[in-house]
C-alpha cells in the first residue's frame, strides 16, 4: 500500500480538492466529448480551448478569478465561431481556423502582458498547465455549478441533438430546430472546455475531451454505454494522474513532483491506444485460422 | 395543372392537396403552379430527371421551403405542427459507421427524437420497436451499429424510423437511386405492403418510373417547372407529356415497359437519357 499511495494522499486537502475539481471537470469533458466527437466538432473544441488560453491570461491581468476568463471567452469564442458557421460543413474549417488565429494572438499578447507587467511568474504556467493542486477550495461549488449548468443543457438537447447529428434533414423535418440546438451543444462545449482549461490547463484540455470520448466510442456502439464509459475513462485517468503526481514528489531525491496534468494526458493516451487492441486482434486473428 | 385523379377511397379526405405551387430559388422558377392530392393508403410516384424540382417539392410539402406561390394542405394539421403527421426519408443519408447507434436505436428515435430530454426506455418503446422491426424485415440486424449497413438495410431501418411514430403520409427521396435492382424491389414490395396494411399514404421521388409502374396508383411527373398528376394511364401519354416538356415526346409501351422518348430537336435529350429520366432520343 504504502509504495501505490503516499503518506497523506487521503488526509491533505489540496488532494481533495484536486480530487473532487478533477473527476466533476471529467464528467462534464467526457460527457460533452461523445457529441464533439460523434459532430465531427473536435478541431471546434480543440480551437475553444485556444480561446480559453486567451480568456485566463486576460482574466490573470484584470486580476479576475481565471475561471470566470476562461469560460467566458470560450462562451464568446463559441458564439462567434457560431454566428460565422460553424454548423455547416463548409463553414466549419472558416470559423474554426479565424477564432483559433484571432485567439493564439490575443493568447500570446496577454501573456506577454501577464508576465511583464504583473510579475505573476506562476500566471503562465497555470493557464497552460492548470492549477488543480492550489485550487482554493472555495472555487469548488463554482466549478460543480458550471459543470451541472453544462450537463443539463446537455441532457435537454440530448434527442434532438442526436437526431441532427444523425441526419440534419429529419431532424429539421421533425421540427428540430438546428441552429439554436446547435448553438446550445456549442455553449455547452465552451463551459467544458473552460473547466478543464482550469483543472489540467488550457493546452491539455482538448486531451481530456477527446481522448475518454475517442476510446468510448471504440468500445461501445451504444450511444448511453460510449457516455457511461468515456465518463469511466476520463474520472480513473484524472484519479490516477492525480494519485501518480502525489505520489512523484517522494519519486527520487529532488522532491520536485511531475505536473498532474502530464499524467492525467498519458493514461487517456494509453486508454486510447489500448481500447484499439479488441479490434485489432479480432483483424489480425482471421487469417491465422487458416495455418 | 390540375389533379383530375379520383381519391382511392372515395370518402376519406385527402391526406395531401398541394395547390398552384409555385417556387422561385436563386431567381429561377424551380416549380409553377403544381397541383395534385394524394389519398389514404395510395401508392404515388413522384416522377423527374434530376434537377426537375422533386426534392424542392418534398420539402415544401414537409414545411421546410416556403411556396412563393400556392399552399400545401395536410390532413389533420393546419399550419407550422403538420411535419409531426409526415413520415420522411431524405435522399442522402450519410450514416458514419462510428456513429454509436444500433438499427433499434435509431428507429427508436423515430418516436421522439425531435422532444427535449434523455429517452427513457420502457416496454411500450421496445415492443413498438420490434414490431417496426418486423415490419421491414430488419430484425437480423437489428443490434447492428446502422453506419456498417448496406444501402439497403440502412432504407428499411430509416423506413422503421419514419414509420413509426405513425404518420398518414411517407415522403421517400429518391430511395432506390443507390440500390442495385434487387434491393430496389424489395424496397418497393416493402413500401407497397406497407401502404395497403397499414394504410399509409406513400409518396416516393424516382427519376425511372418503370420499376415503380407495378405499383403506382397515381404518378406526379414532373418536367421544366410543371407537373402533371393522375393515374399512370392519364399522364404517361404523348399528348400530356408533350404539353409538360413544351415539345413533342411519344411514349412507347415496348413489353411491360415505357419509354418517354424526345421528337428530334429537344434540346436537352441527350442530358435526360444520360440521366435516366426515360427521355431518350427518338
Ligand atoms: N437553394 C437553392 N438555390 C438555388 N437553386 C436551387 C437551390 N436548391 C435547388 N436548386 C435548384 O433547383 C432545381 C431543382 O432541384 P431539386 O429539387 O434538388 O431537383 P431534384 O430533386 O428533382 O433532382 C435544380 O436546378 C437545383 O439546382
Ligand atoms: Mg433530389
Amino acid at each position: 500500500m504504502h509504495f501505490i499511495v503516499e503518506p497523506g494522499f487521503f488526509s491533505s486537502q489540496p488532494v481533495h480538492v484536486a480530487l473532487t475539481i478533477g473527476g466533476v471537470v471529467a464528467v462534464v469533458s467526457a460527457a460533452v466529448g461523445i457529441f464533439t466527437v460523434i459532430r465531427g466538432q473536435s478541431f471546434a473544441g480543440h480551437t475553444l480551448t485556444d480561446v480559453s488560453t486567451a480568456g485566463g491570461s486576460a482574466a490573470f491581468l484584470l486580476g479576475m478569478n481565471p475561471l470566470l476568463g476562461f469560460i467566458g471567452l470560450s462562451l464568446v469564442g463559441s458564439g462567434t465561431m457560431d454566428l460565422i458557421g460553424v454548423q455547416r460543413v463548409r463553414g466549419r474549417d472558416l470559423a474554426t481556423g479565424i477564432v483559433l488565429g484571432a485567439s493564439i494572438g490575443l493568447a500570446a499578447l496577454f501573456l506577454y502582458l501577464d508576465t511583464t507587467t504583473r510579475a505573476t511568474t506562476g500566471a503562465t504556467q497555470q493557464i497552460l498547465f492548470g492549477s488543480i493542486f492550489t485550487l482554493d477550495p472555495g472555487e469548488v461549488p463554482i466549478v460543480v455549478a458550471f459543470s451541472v449548468i453544462s450537463l443539463v443543457a446537455l441532457a435537454v438537447i440530448y434527442r434532438p441533438l442526436l437526431l441532427a447529428t444523425m441526419s440534419p434533414d429529419i431532424a429539421a423535418a421533425r421540427g428540430v430546430r438546428l441552429r439554436p440546438v446547435g448553438l446550445a451543444f456549442m455553449l455547452a462545449l465552451a463551459v467544458s472546455v473552460g473547466l478543464s482549461s482550469l483543472a489540467i490547463g488550457s493546452i491539455l484540455s482538448t486531451a481530456l475531451l477527446i481522448g475518454p470520448a475517442a476510446a468510448a466510442l471504440r468500445l461501445t456502439k451504444r450511444i448511453g454505454a460510449a457516455l457511461i464509459t468515456a465518463v469511466a475513462i476520463g474520472v480513473a485517468a484524472t484519479w490516477v494522474g492525480v494519485l501518480l503526481a502525489y505520489d512523484s514528489y517522494y519519486w527520487g531525491s529532488s522532491h520536485n513532483g511531475y505536473p498532474v496534468s502530464f499524467f492525467i494526458v498519458a493514461l487517456t493516451f494509453l486508454i486510447y491506444l489500448a481500447s484499439g487492441l479488441p479490434a485489432r486482434r479480432a483483424a489480425t486473428s482471421a487469417p491465422a485460422k487458416r495455418h | 395543372m390540375t389533379d383530375r385523379s379520383q381519391p382511392v377511397t372515395a370518402n376519406e379526405p385527402d391526406v395531401l392537396r398541394v395547390e398552384g405551387v409555385t417556387v422561385a430559388l436563386g431567381g429561377r422558377t424551380i416549380l409553377e403552379d403544381v397541383a395534385f392530392a394524394i389519398a389514404p393508403g395510395s401508392f404515388t410516384g413522384l416522377i423527374g430527371s434530376n434537377g426537375a424540382g422533386k426534392t424542392t417539392l418534398l420539402r415544401v410539402i414537409l414545411g421546410l421551403q416556403r411556396p412563393g406561390r400556392g399552399r400545401v394542405v395536410v390532413a389533420g394539421d393546419a399550419g407550422n405542427r403538420r411535419n409531426r403527421s409526415i413520415g420522411y426519408v431524405p435522399q442522402k443519408v450519410l450514416l458514419d459507421p462510428d456513429m454509436p447507434m444500433r438499427a433499434r436505436d435509431l428507429i427508436g428515435l423515430g418516436l421522439d427524437g425531435h422532444r427535449f430530454g434523455i429517452p427513457m426506455p420502457s416496454k411500450t418503446r421496445t415492443s413498438l420497436v420490434d414490431e417496426m422491426l418486423a415490419a421491414v424485415d430488419a430484425e437480423r440486424f437489428a443490434n447492428a451499429r446502422v453506419g456498417i449497413l448496406s444501402g439497403g438495410e440502412q432504407q428499411r431501418v430509416l423506413i422503421a424510423h419514419a414509420l413509426i411514430s405513425r404518420p398518414r403520409l411517407l415522403l421517400l427521396d429518391e430511395p432506390l437511386a443507390n440500390l442495385d435492382l434487387r434491393s430496389g424491389q424489395e424496397i418497393i414490395g416493402l413500401l407497397h405492403r406497407i401502404a395497403t396494411e397499414h394504410h399509409i399514404a406513400v409518396l416516393l421521388s424516382a427519376h425511372e418510373m418503370n420499376p415503380l409502374l407495378p405499383v403506382m396508383d397515381r404518378v406526379v411527373y414532373l418536367a421544366g417547372g410543371r407537373a402533371a398528376a393522375g393515374t399512370t394511364d392519364e399522364v404517361i401519354r404523348t399528348e400530356v407529356l408533350s404539353g409538360l416538356y413544351g415539345h413533342p415526346v411519344e411514349v412507347l409501351h415496348i413489353h411491360d415497359r415505357v419509354l418517354v422518348i424526345a421528337g428530334p430537336g429537344y434540346p436537352d435529350a441527350a442530358r435526360l437519357a444520360a440521366e435516366g429520366a426515360g427521355i431518350e432520343l427518338g
